[in-house]
């Protein structure tokens, strides 16, 4: 057995697991407020990415600016999807509000495409890149740093949740929303403002994805891997999804060992989540840390 | 199926079995049989090409009337929907292939096969809401993609495989003009099934789970077993649809069924409108010509302005996509009862035309 290799493994399993979170947490915000299953979570974290790319490349604005501006960006964006796309499906049936999504993630990967073309971009260097050595393990520094920026989301996530303002209202709007509203909450607002959030808070990943691997439409297959992490955290568990994110890349990383040194079947580390997911909804289809929704009849 | 006020005066039902009938008065089942009958005569008016289009209408139909009875009929969502299709045109061409079975029963048995497999996946999501089954089959789509490009016994692989073209009691059919009528013959059995299924008791507890899961309960009825039938059901005519595309391309590839497509299916059951069978096809015909027809304007709008400012010819795959995502959400805001909703309301219009207030 190759330790080494396995080793390695693990440690891009934990740097791309701590994305997915990062990516699932942000999917958990916008169902949890606005009980919208969003499939279009990948696209926002490519549209971050691209815009982030142009800004940099095409208009040669400075990383500590061009950041800044992407986040804005994306801000607005967030808001606007909400209000012009989802507002008018408030009350509609859940499926019809997927459906919505699923075509929205259509239409930004296509225009995406048709703007940027087909071919991956290579992103700006913006750190110089060199590896640390721990142990006998080399790890390059965009690794660390992405590892430090998703931590560090976490961490501003968390706090945005349990001491601000605007996290306190958007709890209690996921959980009662005439009860938010009697309370002086505008539901409405938390609801643009958990669009906006999310879509920035995928913006960074995909600056993240972007700075380690350049630029293509297949990031948005992030937005993909974020339902095996959910259901694997539980759909509305903010910590959960951090949870399932991290699982799910690690075992994804194994699958790939598994796969290389016994099995030889070629790219089994894509689909293993997915036997993930069936396997979790056949014995605790509610997660780890999911709510149980229990309706008696 | 007209709407109930459309019955034209002094036709009066005095019995359940009346009132459920398939067509609610004569001139709609007269009008029915004559257009089968006028689309028998479809291979001898028409080019090729209409012809092939036809075919995709009928086959996609086909698929998409599966997903109708799962989105519009018990209100769940399958995105993949792609690789049932795709299964059922694996199977049919494995069955043709390697074993003596003739084509004319391999098409459904590849439907069989679909259903038992759209039921493994569909089985433990079928126990809780719908979301979950959107999420299960969106792990189904990848995991059977991934499948077809990983099994050599059964699909080839990386190699497409060969189907064998339909025969019936040894005279084998060749060419779109025949195989038009093998396509046609499978749509209106199809067709008149589902409407069938719909006046059934199993039909109406489909809607029931739809319409109030909660209520549909407490009247008895049995969610678990409701919701894994429909979505059976589904991959059933998914496959179905699957083996009549296998035998008419007479080869069968992993390209082109992505998640995109299952999408597409999506579009058609919208579109025509959810819960509307004779809708769907109307949806099914929408797809399919949409794509035709942006390639008419583009070679239209070849050389001019336009075409130089968004380069059409190298970017219309992308623009299709926009279109349908577009179109979708259209719909879904403005017109969720879809196609069949604006030609309900037409008929109406004609029917009291001029008096129509």
């Amino acid at each position: 057995m190759n330790t080494q290799f396995l080793l390695q493994l693990l440690v891009n399993g934990l740097v791309v697991g701590t994305l997915y979170g990062v990516v699932a947490m942000s999917f958990v915000l916008i169902y949890k407020a606005t009980q919208v299953v969003n499939f279009a979570q990948g696209e926002l974290l490519l549209i971050g990415a691209w815009v982030c790319w142009t800004l940099l490349t095409k208009y040669q604005v400075p990383f500590w600016l061009g950041m800044p501006m992407t986040l804005v960006f994306m801000f607005a964006f967030g808001i606007l999807i909400q209000v012009v796309i989802l507002r008018p499906m408030v009350g509609e049936p859940v499926i019809s509000v997927i459906m919505v999504t699923i075509a929205l993630s259509t239409v930004f990967q296509a225009a995406l495409k048709w703007i940027y073309g087909v071919n991956p971009q290579p992103f700006p260097r913006v750190f110089t890149s060199q590896s640390v050595t721990i142990g006998s393990l080399q790890i390059q520094t965009v690794y660390v740093m992405s590892l430090v920026v998703s931590v560090a989301m976490m961490i501003g996530m968390a706090w945005f949740f349990k001491v601000s303002k605007w996290g306190l209202a958007m709890r209690a709007t996921a959980f009662n929303q005439q009860v938010a509203q009697s309370l002086g909450i505008s539901v409405k607002t938390v609801f643009a403002m958990a669009w906006a959030i999310s879509a920035m808070v995928s913006a960074v990943a995909g600056v993240v994805v972007a700075v380690v691997n350049g630029v293509s439409s297949g990031l948005s297959i992030y937005g993909i891997k974020v339902f095996p992490a959910v259901i694997l955290g539980g759909l509305d568990s903010i910590g959960g999804a951090v949870v399932g994110g991290i699982i799910i890349g690690l075992l994804e990383n194994f699958a790939q060992f598994v796969d290389s040194e016994y099995l030889h079947w070629g790219n089994l580390y894509e689909v293993a989540p997915f036997y993930v997911l069936i396997i979790i909804l056949m014995i605790k289809p509610y997660g780890l840390f999911g709510t149980k929704d229990i309706e008696r009849v | 199926m007209a709407s109930p006020s459309l019955i034209p005066s002094g036709d009066f039902r005095t019995s359940y079995a009346v009132d459920t009938t398939i067509f609610p008065t004569t001139t709609s089942r007269n009008f029915a049989i004559l257009g089968i009958i006028l689309t028998c005569f479809a291979p001898l008016v028409f080019s090729e090409y209409w012809l092939a289009i036809l075919i995709q209408i009928g086959i996609f139909g086909i698929a998409a009337l599966g997903l109708n009875i799962l989105v519009g009929f018990t209100g769940q969502i399958s995105i993949g929907h792609a690789a049932f299709f795709l299964l059922g045109a694996f199977t049919s061409a494995y069955i043709s292939n390697k074993t003596p079975i003739p084509v004319f029963f391999a098409i459904p048995l590849a439907g069989l096969v679909t259903a038992m497999v759209g039921l493994i996946f569909g089985l433990p999501a079928a126990r809780l809401k719908g979301l979950y089954l959107v999420i299960a089959t969106l792990a189904a789509q990848y995991i059977l993609l991934d499948f077809f490009s990983r099994a050599e016994w059964f699909s080839g692989g990386s190699v497409p495989a060969m189907a064998n073209p339909f025969s019936i009691f040894g005279y084998v059919l060749r060419g779109d003009r025949q195989y038009f009528y093998v396509v046609l013959a499978y749509v209106v059995v199809s067709y008149l099934l589902v409407t069938n299924l719909m006046r059934s008791r199993d039909g109406r507890a489909l809607v029931a789970v739809r319409d109030h899961y909660l209520s549909a309960e407490i009247m008895g009825i049995n969610l678990t077993k409701y919701r894994t039938l429909s979505f059976g059901l589904a991959a059933f005519f998914a496959g179905i649809a699957g083996a009549l595309y296998a035998h008419y391309q007479l080869v069968v590839s992993n390209e082109g069924f992505g998640i995109e497509r299952s999408i597409l299916f999506l579009a058609m059951v919208i579109i025509g409108g959810t819960g509307s069978i004779m809708g769907t096809l109307m949806g099914t015909a929408f797809v399919v010509l949409l794509p035709e027809s942006m390639e008419w304007i583009s070679a239209e709008l070849k050389g001019s302005a336009i075409d130089r400012a968004l380069q059409l010819n190298n970017n219309l795959t992308f623009l299709r996509e926009i279109a349908i995502g577009l179109i979708i959400i259209a719909f879904l805001v403005f017109e969720p009862d879809g196609l069949a909703h604006r030609w309900r309301q037409i008929k109406t219009y004609w029917k009291l035309y001029p008096f129509s207030h």
